[in-house]
């Protein structure tokens, strides 16, 4: 088993931090990478890209937002559990490198993703101008941990309770026509990926994001989590799971994320009621 | 009427016992095991069968060489326990091989009985001496040689990684097997259903190999976890890669990500490996198609389609290129997917496939094709003939048209060499390869091939290693 060994909820009690004893994965895992975790015997194998890695102490850490029945049993895991497996370091480690301005886009438990890639972008000595987004105040996750890791922090809440009211898209127009950017990276919901891709694609920036389709083994041997980047199928577990924003067929991922939306629903649904 | 006394004289002829099975009707809807073995006495009776010849065609038949009139002479005494220790002198899976050789190219295909007649049930009676030792037998452990303190990393465990690691933990050396999944045996537990192969009994010769001490870790991806370089760092002195031919190959057509078309492996790891068939008990989801297309003709194929029947579909059809004397799957499968109802579609070739406006797949778009001129494969090769496309209704397509080598560990090895198609270069007597101190075997190097050869180049490989740690490179 794999212990758990912190557990917080964030975000109203939908998004929960897990940091996981797994010795091995910690040594090797980079910023970008993914692991895959079952909870137990009958669990789903679910990828979550790691939000952070402790060597010393040969712990992972994961955020997840409970979405369906496998998160939701996730949820339910406390300190002194575990998960029964957990796999990785799986898919491409972030290329780090030192080019100059960076503007690093993150929404919702994106930004857990997007945390340590910020870290590493600024550890190299870029200027990174990082902007996160949620739908309200209380939704924020990571808020301090993404202050340290930037040298610049913009903050957009939808109901405009924090921050500036509305997208992370309008503060990210504003920065690009105030000065001169040379790299963006986007993690957050799809839709999200796809309009700061729009954006930055007007203004020349190259821009780098974080898929998550569905996956089985998370080692190229499935294509269930097969994208088009550029025209070209790719299987973002292996050739991912980062890719050239402006080459992504985004509706073609958000469409082949609802294979199993219903078979998710009456599973998830059925585990509520025997949890109440 | 001088000829006819003659014949009297002769014993009496015994027809090839038939296998026992479950109803066509019935476990096209169940996922339980479709053969349910032979008998005792059908078994005798069935080996009474064998000429016992001097010259046995059927073991050259056989890729490991079996001593078959060895095991069938002891099966027809009634000294079961002696026949199964006579097969594992070669074979460490008969339970295995029993049930997914295709006898019919192999053994049974080169029988003398079989000049005339039907040949012996060699698999069959494979099959019955391992099942009575599972289920008879005293379970004792083979003695193990002394330990010698080498250290050798298996990785893989499928039919060829468990056969290594079996052949060397007897040899008294410490053997660790490090698989990718969460669970081991390889395509035996991933790839084929358990109506064909109960996954007990893989789990089984798994826990064997563990009584015998070997040691088998899961969620290792070599090439990720842990690469081989630094498995030689943590002091292994040697190891073998068998990490099998697991990359699916797709048809490269417009239309291929729509939802609704998987790769055989997908569809096949949620059935078995996830058991996702007893969704929503299980957690993992599997797509259940009312009118399914499963593309090849393989055992890949066979497998897929007869899944997709259990899992509820109205039809399923098997759609080929060649025709059906060029269907490389075993002749049993192809003749229980018949059975089963399941109707082939044969000189016919996908283009594209269709979808509706949810992106969900709605059908594809077919050519009809004629056999040409021989290939390099030797087989006829099809040809489209002309404005003969027709289109055909589905909501689930399976692609089960081959696979090949996985990069992932071979990216993140670059001193291993290898073929122009990504397989791992090694010598096939030995199974060395390019990089000292490593083997490879199996499907990895040869492409996708049966269970057997992947266990014969296992066992040749394991008496190459045994050797290198006793002798040297
Ligand atoms: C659906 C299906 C049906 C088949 N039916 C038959 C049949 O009826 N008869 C027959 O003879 N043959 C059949 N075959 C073929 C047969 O199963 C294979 O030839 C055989 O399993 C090959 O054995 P192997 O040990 O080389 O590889 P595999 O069985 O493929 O095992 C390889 C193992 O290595 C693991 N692995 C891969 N990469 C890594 C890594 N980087 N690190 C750690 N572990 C890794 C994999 O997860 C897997 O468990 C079938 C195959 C399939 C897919
Ligand atoms: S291992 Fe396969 S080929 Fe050899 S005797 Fe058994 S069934 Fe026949
Ligand atoms: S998850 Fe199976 S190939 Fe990527």
């Amino acid at each position: 088993m794999f212990k758990i060994v912190k557990r917080e909820e964030m975000s109203e009690g939908n998004v929960i931090l897990n940091e996981i004893e797994a010795p091995k994965i910690a040594a090797k895992a980079r910023p970008g990478q993914f692991v895959i975790l079952k909870a137990n015997e009958d669990g789903e194998r679910i990828p979550l890209t790691m939000a952070d890695t402790d060597p010393q102490k040969g712990t992972i850490t994961v955020i997840y937002m409970v979405v369906g029945k496998s998160t939701a049993l996730f949820k339910t895991l406390q300190i002194g559990g575990g998960y029964q497996d957990v796999i990785g370091p799986l898919g491409k480690a972030t290329h780090i490198e030192k080019v100059g301005t960076v503007v690093c886009v993150g929404g919702g438990t994106g930004i857990a993703v997007l945390h340590p890639i910020t870290r590493a972008l600024k550890e190299v000595g870029n200027h990174v101008i990082s902007i996160v987004g949620a739908r309200s105040k209380d939704l924020l996750i990571l808020e301090d941990q993404m202050k340290a890791a930037s040298n610049e922090l913009r903050i957009c809440t939808d109901d405009g309770s924090y921050g500036h009211h509305g997208f992370v898209t309008e503060v990210l127009k504003e920065i690009l026509e105030a000065g001169k950017v040379d790299q963006a990276v986007a993690i957050g919901p799809v839709p999200m990926m796809k309009f700061v891709s729009l954006i930055t694609k007007e203004y020349n920036v190259p821009t780098m994001v974080s898929l998550n389709p569905i996956m089985v083994d998370g080692t190229g041997m499935c294509g269930g989590c097969r994208v088009t980047i550029g025209g070209q199928t790719k299987f973002a577990c292996v050739d991912g799971p980062e890719f050239d924003g402006h080459q992504v067929d985004y509706d073609e991922l958000m469409t082949r994320l609802q294979a199993y939306c219903e078979d998710e629903k009456k599973c998830y649904n059925e585990f509520c009621m025997l949890e109440e | 009427m001088a000829k006819e006394a003659t014949k009297k004289v002769k014993k009496e002829k015994i027809p090839r016992g038939a296998m026992p099975e479950q109803e066509p009707e019935v476990r096209a809807r169940n996922f339980m095991e479709v053969p349910l073995g032979y008998t005792q006495e059908m078994a005798v009776r069935e080996a009474q069968r064998c000429l016992q010849c001097k010259n046995p065609r059927c073991v050259d038949g056989c890729p490991v060489g079996v001593d078959i009139p060895g095991f069938i002479s002891l099966i027809k005494e009634e000294k079961f326990t002696e026949a199964i220790r006579h097969i594992w002198q070669k074979n460490s899976l008969p339970a295995v091989c029993g049930r997914v050789c295709p006898q019919e190219i192999q053994c049974e295909g080169r029988c003398i009985v079989g000049k005339k007649d039907e040949p012996v049930a060699i698999g069959n009676l494979e099959r019955f001496a391992a099942d009575w030792e599972r289920e008879n037998g005293t379970g004792a452990l083979p003695p193990t040689a002394e330990p010698t303190g080498k250290k050798v990393a298996v990785v893989g465990s499928g039919p060829s990684g468990l056969t290594v690691a079996g052949d060397l933990i007897v040899k008294g050396h410490d053997v660790t097997v490090l698989e990718a999944f969460h669970k081991s045996g390889g395509v035996l537990v991933y790839g084929i259903p358990e109506f064909r192969l109960p996954k007990a009994i893989v789990a089984q010769e798994v826990n064997f190999l563990e009584r015998l001490g070997v040691k088998v870790e899961c969620n290792a991806v070599v090439g990720r976890t842990v690469s081989l370089d630094e498995l030689f760092d943590e002091g292994y002195d040697a190891i073998y890669i068998g990490v099998g031919a697991g990359l699916p190959r797709f048809m490269n057509i417009p239309g291929e990500n729509l939802i609704g078309i998987l790769s055989a492996n997908e569809y096949l790891t949620r059935a078995n490996l996830m058991k996702a068939y007893l969704f929503p008990e299980v957690d993992t989801p599997i797509p259940h198609g009312k009118n399914v297309v499963v593309l090849g003709a393989g055992n890949v194929a066979m497998d897929s389609a007869r899944t997709a029947m259990r899992l509820g579909a109205d039809k399923v059809r098997i759609v080929y290129r060649r025709s059906r004397q060029e269907m490389p799957a075993r002749t049993a499968e192809i003749h229980h997917a018949e059975q089963e109802g399941i109707e082939f579609f044969l000189l016919t070739n996908p283009t594209r496939y269709l979808g509706d406006d949810k992106g969900r797949l709605r059908g594809m778009e077919c050519l009809k094709m004629e056999l040409g001129e021989p290939d390099e494969s030797g087989r006829r090769r099809p040809v489209a003939i002309e404005s003969s496309e027709f289109e055909l209704d589905c909501d689930l397509c399976i692609v089960a048209v081959g696979s090949g080598a996985n990069p992932l560990l071979t990216e993140s090895t670059p001193d291993l060499k290898l073929s122009k198609w990504g397989y791992i270069e090694a010598d096939l007597e030995t199974g060395k390869t390019f990089k000292k101190g490593v083997w490879a075997g199996g499907d990895i190097v040869t492409g996708a091939a049966t269970v057997i050869l992947a266990m014969g180049a296992a066992r040749k490989a394991a008496d190459s290693i045994h050797e290198y740690l006793m002798r040297g490179w």
